[in-house]
């Protein structure tokens, strides 16, 4: 076991900044991280074990136990909970012989609740290792349980169905579909491979900014920053050394955009990068990808060393003397905060997804000090369609203030969800009919972090001066329970990735998650609703986005949807607490005296 | 103006919070014009006699007797105020809310060395007069609603009487930051 440790951090030449890949790297070999391997991975490091521990215990696919041979990461989302996951995880309890949470005694299979892992219109989903299962039932959780105990191979329980486009790529061989539903004018459009690093070679580095600040076009992530703003910051800022990050960390439930664009568009992500690294004058790229989506590791990895070889990463880029840029994979470990920039840098260096205190912002002061530019996916892809087309023609595009087009993931109670490409300004009710949802209670614009809003609100259109959206819009039927099945679900979410680095966003996350259980119970005082909207304030003064939103869910149901919350107001005289139950506090005492008495 | 009336108790404290109370010093002179004590240890009164305006509470909730206590509390007082570090969030006496309670009992009355050798019947005392204790010890807002809190172990005497003095007299509470900075 010490060779291992020993060979994973040769590999990494010793650099403690590669604490995430060491990680990673020695657990996929010996299964767990024991303390005795933190021990030994602190000695060869030569750093505080506390240092490691952090870290391994900040995310949740780091295992300090044995997390059996299969480990099943079962999707908690709510859109996994829409499609019966319930049932299916009783299934997997049943017959494994072990609760979520916990491993079978025989430690063959391991039963883990996972946030959602980017499969919302194909759920109930799993990671079992490091591979997806989508569209799971009772019927299917039998036969993987009984293919695990009979010691059939990841690859054989996956079986030979592979889903759409680029996911029967024999690099991936998935059984995940991209379901593009909408191709737009920017991101889905077709395109000739290595012809926007082409262009760009034919422009200065300044064109290029003054192009990308022409067009208009604002960050895909859900803040709206200018990129061209951005790069131009970054490559005013001194020093020699700047990175160029891809954040392809999309946590938000319900947001699985960036995952099709990885898989049927790499290429232009990859393009986008090498693009802003000329731009802003960054030689390295990293492009940051949540692991869940290992899966796709091998597909990227192989398209690197494809653009390589065909001169659009390396050196003299295209010929282009003094263009060089190469980019390399960096996995998360499971942490929703790592979607937020300056916590994702802070990951890739190894450390726990804490959201850094700003300023100095990531431009001036990011991926180990140096200035670094974070840019989404989507936004990467834009650019090197406009680098191609011209800004006038992106300006032709979307509304005033947003220009272009948004690819927006829809989920929950539709006929047909999946990946659309629109142009900015479809209402939610044109959506809605695209998607042919009926009967609709709720559209939850955004994600958790988002605002869920009801039909009066059904006419206003998705902008950045109107909704904002990172992307996502999960519908909800008539028939959920939202505040069950929604707004809860939400709550537990937000509680159980809070980076616990702010106090409001630490303490009220779980407060919430306890009195949004006692509204549903029927046991709140108006006062504990009333609390909440007092909260946000609080809330707004954590120090990252999740932090700030964390509440977005309660809040914004409570404004749009008040009589759901009213109904279940049941205490007339409020000077009581409803929740407080003197018999169920006094049955331990009664249940350790009942001999004596 | 008629003077408002007062009532204390202390639950699951130290009485260290009524200690403090008493360090008004001779101020307890300019309030005794100002208000009239009821049901409190202070003036010795066991039951409310009359509807009160203030409550102040020290200590949280540990056994029924405390929860009966604070919701007669609650409704003989028109404004109850949560008085120190029990009474807002459970104080020294809820660090045993990280262990079950049979463990605690079986400590307290079995197994610890003072009385492991003597309780030969291996009596865990549970006598009707005497107080059910509860699973663990409870903040005082989540059994009641509570209006105010007034932070401290104990809370400064000058925190007591310029709270005392603003809801006695209808003023505006005067708080400097030295009277609820501890460190």
């Amino acid at each position: 076991m010490g060779n291992t440790v020993n060979n994973v951090i040769k590999r990494y030449n010793g650099d403690e900044t590669r604490l995430m890949d060491i990680l990673m790297d020695i657990q996929s070999e010996l299964g767990y991280l024991s303390e005795w391997t933190i021990d030994q991975i602190s000695k060869a490091l030569d750093i505080p074990k506390v240092s490691i521990e952090q870290t391994v215990s900040f995310y949740h696919f780091f295992a300090k136990e044995p997390r059996g041979k299969y480990t099943v990461y079962l999707n908690t989302s709510v859109l996994a909970v829409f499609c019966g996951r319930d049932e299916v995880a009783k299934t997997f309890e049943e017959l494994a012989g072990c609760k979520f949470g916990s491993v079978s005694k025989d430690g063959l299979i391991g039963l883990f609740d996972t946030a959602c892992i980017g499969m919302s219109d194909q759920e109930p989903a799993a990671i079992i290792n490091e591979e997806i299962f989508t569209c799971l039932t009772s019927a299917k959780a039998k036969e993987l349980v009984a293919g695990m105990k009979a010691g059939k191979t990841v690859e054989e329980l996956k079986g030979k169905k592979y889903g759409d486009g680029q996911n029967s790529n024999p690099l991936v061989r998935s059984m995940v579909n991209s379901n593009i539903m909408k191709r737009g004018e920017v991101v889905f459009a077709d395109y000739v491979p290595g012809s926007g690093i082409k262009k760009a070679v034919s422009m200065s580095s300044n064109e290029i900014i003054q192009l990308v600040k022409s067009s208009y076009v604002r960050g895909r992530g859900g803040a709206g920053f200018p990129t061209g703003m951005k790069w131009e910051v970054a490559k005013k800022a001194p020093g020699d050394v700047k990175y160029i990050f891809c954040n392809a960390d999309e946590g938000e439930p319900g947001t699985f955009k960036d995952r099709v664009i990885l898989t049927e568009f790499p290429r232009l992500v990859f393009e986008g990068m090498a693009v802003a690294g000329y731009a802003v004058g960054a030689k390295h790229g990293i492009l940051y990808l949540r692991n869940e989506y290992r899966y796709l590791r091998k597909y990227l990895e192989d398209i690197l060393e494809q653009m390589r070889n065909e001169n659009l990463l390396g050196t003299f880029i295209s010929g282009k003397h003094g263009f060089d840029f190469n980019i390399k994979i960096q996995f998360g470990a499971g942490a929703y905060v790592c979607g937020e920039e300056s916590a994702l840098i802070e990951s890739a260096e190894g450390k726990r997804g804490e959201p850094r205190d700003r300023p100095p912002f990531p431009v001036e002061k990011g991926y180990l000090q140096k200035p670094t530019v974070v840019n989404n996916v989507e936004t990467l892809c834009s650019v090197v369609r406009i680098l191609i087309n011209g800004s006038e023609w992106y300006n032709k595009l979307g509304t005033k203030e947003s220009k272009g087009t948004k690819v927006i993931s829809v989920s929950g109670d539709c006929r047909k969800p999946g990946i659309y490409e629109i142009e900015w300004g479809f209402t939610v009710n044109d959506i809605l009919k695209m998607v042919e949802a009926s009967e609709t209670q709720a559209v939850q614009v955004g994600g958790p972090s988002g605002s869920c809003i009801g039909p009066d609100e059904f006419s206003r259109e998705l902008s950045y001066e109107d909704l904002a959206t990172g992307g996502s819009l999960i519908i909800i039927g008539e028939k959920r329970d939202l505040l069950k099945d929604v707004v809860l679900n939400f709550t537990e979410f937000f509680r159980d990735e809070s980076c616990g680095s702010c106090v409001p966003c630490r303490a009220l996350s779980g407060m919430s998650k306890l009195i949004m259980e006692r509204i549903i119970e029927g046991k709140a005082t108006e006062k504990d609703v009333a609390a909440f909207t007092k909260w946000q304030l609080i809330m707004k003064k954590n120090r990252c986005g999740l932090g700030q939103t964390a509440l977005n869910p309660i809040v914004t149901t409570i404004k749009n949807f008040p009589e759901l919350y009213k109904n279940r107001i049941k205490a007339k005289d409020d000077r009581f607490c409803p929740a407080f139950d003197l018999e169920k506090a006094v049955a331990d005492f009664d249940a350790a005296t009942s001999e004596a008495r | 103006m008629p003077k408002k009336i007062v009532a204390t108790a202390s639950l699951a404290g130290c009485f260290g919070c009524h200690m403090s109370f008493l360090d008004i010093d001779e101020r307890l002179f300019d309030l005794i014009e100002i208000v009239e004590f009821n049901k409190s240890p202070i003036d010795d009164i066991k039951k409310f006699t009359k509807q009160c305006d203030i409550g102040l509470i020290e200590g949280g909730c540990c056994n029924d007797e405390n929860v009966h206590n604070l919701v007669e509390f609650r409704k003989h007082c028109n404004i109850l105020v949560s008085l120190g570090e029990c009474a807002i969030m459970g104080g020294l006496p809820s660090m045993r809310n990280w262990i079950p309670l049979k463990e605690c009992l079986d400590e307290a009355y079995l197994n610890g060395p003072t009385v492991a050798d003597c309780n030969e019947k291996k009596i865990i005392p549970c006598d009707p007069d005497i107080p059910k204790i509860l699973d663990k010890v409870y903040p005082c807002h989540e059994v009641v609603k509570i209006d105010y809190f007034l932070p401290g172990c104990p809370p400064r005497a000058d925190l007591i009487w310029n709270a005392l003095y603003a809801l006695a007299t209808g003023s505006k509470l005067d708080m400097p930051y030295e009277v609820f900075k501890f460190d």
